[in-house]
This record gives C-alpha cells, sequence and structure tokens, in this order.
C-alpha cells in the first residue's frame, strides 16, 4: 500500500509503500558504496533513516545537543539578487545576522569569480571594512575559481572544451595547465586583499567545477595564503561529488586529483590548509528522496570519518539530497539535514 | 533555505552562540564537538546549553558580546567582535586592522 507522503529529486510529490521506500535507500547506500568505494550504511543506520523519511511530521529537526554551524555559499547574492529584495549587501547580512540568525554569513559580488574582481576589488575591500564595523557574526568573502573564464574570449587560453573534441588533447592539457597559473595569482591576489581588509574567512566556491585543473588551482592557491597568513580562514565548497578529469594526469602531493570522491578530497584540502571542507553529493532528479538521501549519508558519513577539519555538507538545490528545485520543499530539506548530521556526523551545513 | 537549515539543524545564530562555535571552526578547524567544548568551556555553559536562547541571552549580556537585541549601551558590531576575540581567546582579523588604524 503506498502510504507514505515522499518526493522524487526533481521536488515532485509523490506516495511510497514502506516496503520501496526501505529498498531505495538500501539501492542508495549500495551506489555510493560501489562508486565511492567505501562502506554503506549500516542496517541500524538504515533503520533510523527509515524513521527520518517516514516520519509524519511535515518538518524535522535534529536532536536537541545536536544542532551544527551553518556557513553560505553566495551569502549576499540570495536576498538581494535572487529574490529580488531592493538592499545592499550590508543589509543583507545584518538581516541574515539578526532576523535569520544565521551562525555566519558570506559577502560576494554579482559577478561571483575571482578574475573578475580584481577590477573591483578597491568597492569590495571598502565593503568589507564597512561590514565588519557593523556585524557580530564572522564574515566570509566568497567566490569561485571559474577556470573557464580564462579561455577565450574571455581570457587569453585556448577553450580546452573545444579542443578536446577537436582531438588535440596535448594542447588541451597545456591549455588547462597555463589556466592554473592565472587562476592561483587571481585567488592569491583578491583573497589577499580581503583578507586584509577584515574578512573573517575567504570561500572557494564550486571548487572543481571546470575539472581537475580547477581544483589544483584552488588548492595550489589555499597554500600560498596559508603560508602567506597563518592564521587565515579557508573553506573549500566543492562543485560536485567526483572530480571531473578534464586533464586527467593533474596531481597534487602525489595524488592524481581526478576521480576523487569526498572522502579523498577532504584529505587534499587538509593538506593545502583549509579550516572547512563543503562536501557536494549530487542530486539525482530521477530518483526518490530516500535513494538520494542514503547515497548522501553514506558518502557524508566516509567524508567525516576521514576528515580532521570540520565538513559543512552542501545542502543547496540539488545537492546534497536536496530536490533540484528553486523553492526546494521544506519536509525534504530539513529531512536531508537531519540525516546528514545525526548519521552522517556532518560538523555544519 | 537559510530560514528551514536554521531551524533544522542550525545552532542559533547570536540568538544563542552559533557565531561563537563557527569562529572555532573558522580559525583553529576544530570539529564540531570540539568548537562546542572550547566555546562552553570560555563562557561559562555546558554544550547543552550553547543552543538554549534562554541561557544564551543572559550569557551574551553578561560578557557583552552583543545580541538579536540591540538594548541602549550593550555593545554592538565591532565593540561586540573586541569582547568576542577576549572571551574566546583568539584574533579577529577586523579588530586588530581597527586596533592597529586606531594606535590602540
Amino acid at each position: 500500500m503506498s502510504d507514505i507522503f515522499t518526493r522524487y529529486g526533481d521536488g515532485s510529490p509523490t506516495r511510497m509503500s514502506k516496503e520501496d521506500i526501505r529498498f531505495d535507500l538500501e539501492e542508495g547506500t549500495r551506489d555510493a558504496a560501489d562508486r565511492g568505494k567505501i562502506p554503506a550504511l549500516t542496517e541500524a543506520e538504515l533503520d533510523r533513516l527509515f524513521e527520518i523519511c517516514t516520519m509524519p511530521e511535515k518538518a524535522v529537526t535534529v536532536e536537541r545537543g545536536d544542532e551544527v554551524v551553518v556557513s553560505f555559499d553566495a551569502g549576499t547574492l540570495k536576498l538581494p539578487v535572487r529574490a529580488g529584495i531592493p538592499m545592499d549587501r550590508s543589509t543583507a547580512i545584518l538581516t541574515h545576522e539578526r532576523a535569520f540568525c544565521s551562525d555566519t554569513m558570506e559577502l560576494g559580488h554579482v559577478d561571483y569569480s575571482y578574475k573578475q574582481l580584481k577590477a573591483i576589488i578597491h568597492e569590495e575591500c571598502q565593503a568589507m571594512e564597512h561590514i565588519q564595523l557593523n556585524t557580530i557574526i564572522p564574515v566570509f568573502y566568497g567566490a569561485m575559481p571559474n577556470l573557464g573564464l580564462y579561455t577565450k574570449p574571455d581570457g587569453p587560453i585556448d577553450n580546452w572544451s573545444e579542443l578536446l573534441p577537436l582531438a588535440k588533447i596535448a594542447e588541451a592539457k597545456a591549455a588547462q595547465e597555463e589556466a592554473v597559473e592565472h587562476a592561483v595569482k587571481d585567488m592569491v591576489y583578491v583573497a589577499s586583499r580581503m583578507y586584509e581588509s577584515g574578512a573573517d574567512g575567504i570561500n572557494f566556491d564550486t571548487v572543481g567545477a571546470s575539472g581537475d585543473a580547477d581544483v589544483l588551482a584552488t588548492l595550489q592557491a589555499a597554500q600560498i595564503l596559508k603560508e602567506k597568513y597563518p592564521d587565515i580562514a579557508i573553506e573549500f565548497g566543492m562543485a560536485g561529488e567526483f572530480v571531473l578529469g578534464m586533464h586527467g594526469e593533474l596531481y597534487y602531493d602525489g595524488t592524481r586529483l581526478a576521480g576523487l570522491y569526498p572522502h579523498q578530497q577532504v584529505k587534499m584540502a587538509e593538506k593545502a590548509g583549509a579550516n572547512i571542507f563543503g562536501a557536494v553529493i549530487n542530486t539525482n532528479s530521477s530518483m526518490t528522496f530516500a535513494w538520494n538521501i542514503a547515497r548522501a549519508v553514506t558518502f557524508v558519513k566516509a567524508c567525516t570519518e576521514a576528515a580532521n577539519i570540520p565538513v559543512h555538507v552542501n545542502v543547496g538545490m540539488g545537492v546534497g539530497a536536496i530536490p533540484v528545485t528553486n523553492t526546494p520543499p521544506v519536509d525534504a530539506v530539513s529531512r536531508a539535514d537531519k540525516a546528514l548530521v545525526e548519521i552522517g556526523k556532518a560538523d555544519g551545513l | 533555505m537559510a530560514i528551514t537549515h536554521e531551524m533544522a539543524a542550525g545552532m542559533g545564530g547570536i540568538r544563542t552562540a552559533g557565531d561563537l562555535v563557527a569562529r572555532m571552526q573558522m580559525t583553529k578547524g576544530m570539529k564540531i564537538k570540539d568548537a562546542k567544548e572550547y566555546v562552553a568551556a570560555k563562557v561559562g555553559v555546558s554544550t547543552f546549553d550553547l543552543c538554549d536562547e534562554a541561557v544564551m541571552k543572559e550569557v551574551r549580556e553578561q560578557l557583552d558580546i552583543g545580541h538579536v537585541q540591540a538594548r541602549v549601551g550593550a555593545s554592538i558590531g565591532m565593540e561586540a567582535k573586541f569582547n568576542i576575540a577576549r572571551v574566546l581567546d583568539m584574533k579577529i582579523q577586523a579588530v586588530e586592522n581597527f586596533k592597529r588604524k586606531t594606535g590602540m
């Protein structure tokens, strides 16, 4: 009998039998275990996950005492830009501090890539200095490595996505290696200026969006920043659960970056000096919430067990079992949070 | 989304001790358990009470480290951060900048 209300990964509502939910939980954890070569969830953990998925309440919460820290990507893009509320960025941050009671916040520019920020760095520094005078919560400065912006016509380098289909493999690899050098320089420059202006931390958001070269550039930038400013706080927010091998032969400290999953990515971030790691597990919009959350929790549990630094699981739309929709339903979001914290042992979201 | 996450699993920001625990994760790379224990010891409550609005309102007002209610004479913004840096025994970059610029 189909008696449990739940959803698909695209957010659309459905009803499932208890047996089908349990089956999808087992399939989800098996999929993560197979792909990541990590342990599947135990029977006890699957039982707990089943309870969370089938709770009748619309919204659920973690148990008292299990609360975690919340950090943000695209922080000041949410209220003034996406929601279209006519407020400046400092007001958005104070709204998060005073009304939403966020634990941290992030200042970011609408052109959210480190390369683009060089030209307006003075205005960004000025904004951070003003914001720091008025805020109590820690404020990150954040943007994306976005290696793709270094390709023609936006940048000086040939586009490896055009070279690869032409079988120009060596040229595509060389182009990515050149882009890494540019990106490192820009990330170090912008992050240095923002830290010196009072930023409490630097957020590298969507690391790996352009593949393994994107990851390498961020690791190198973080390492340089940490040597330059030993007290700087650095957060890595990944772009996906799996590092795409757009280059395929890039290494960091002897480890090949292509193909790394979250429990391996976090070790690279640690070596580079990151203080917080933002694990990403992609949501499959065609599969059920049960399948997606079992899969996400399996990856997160392996990641938190491997990590020596706090893991903040990315739980925006389309990641961390959150449905792929701009208005993620509260029932799915709150269940994902509870499961990721209580079973996955996440240190934050 | 921000509100849902905060309600479902968040610490509560400056209503409680969320910002303080966040600072220890950010600066020391502490996992959540260690960060909570560090902050709890510094502010003199149990880790359980760190997310209790009633307990932490009193603590935050006594330590003058900022709260959602803007009381007359209470520290806000940079003033509160000076006190947070002292209570948590940590450096805050903006506070260091302020000291340098004002010759403190």
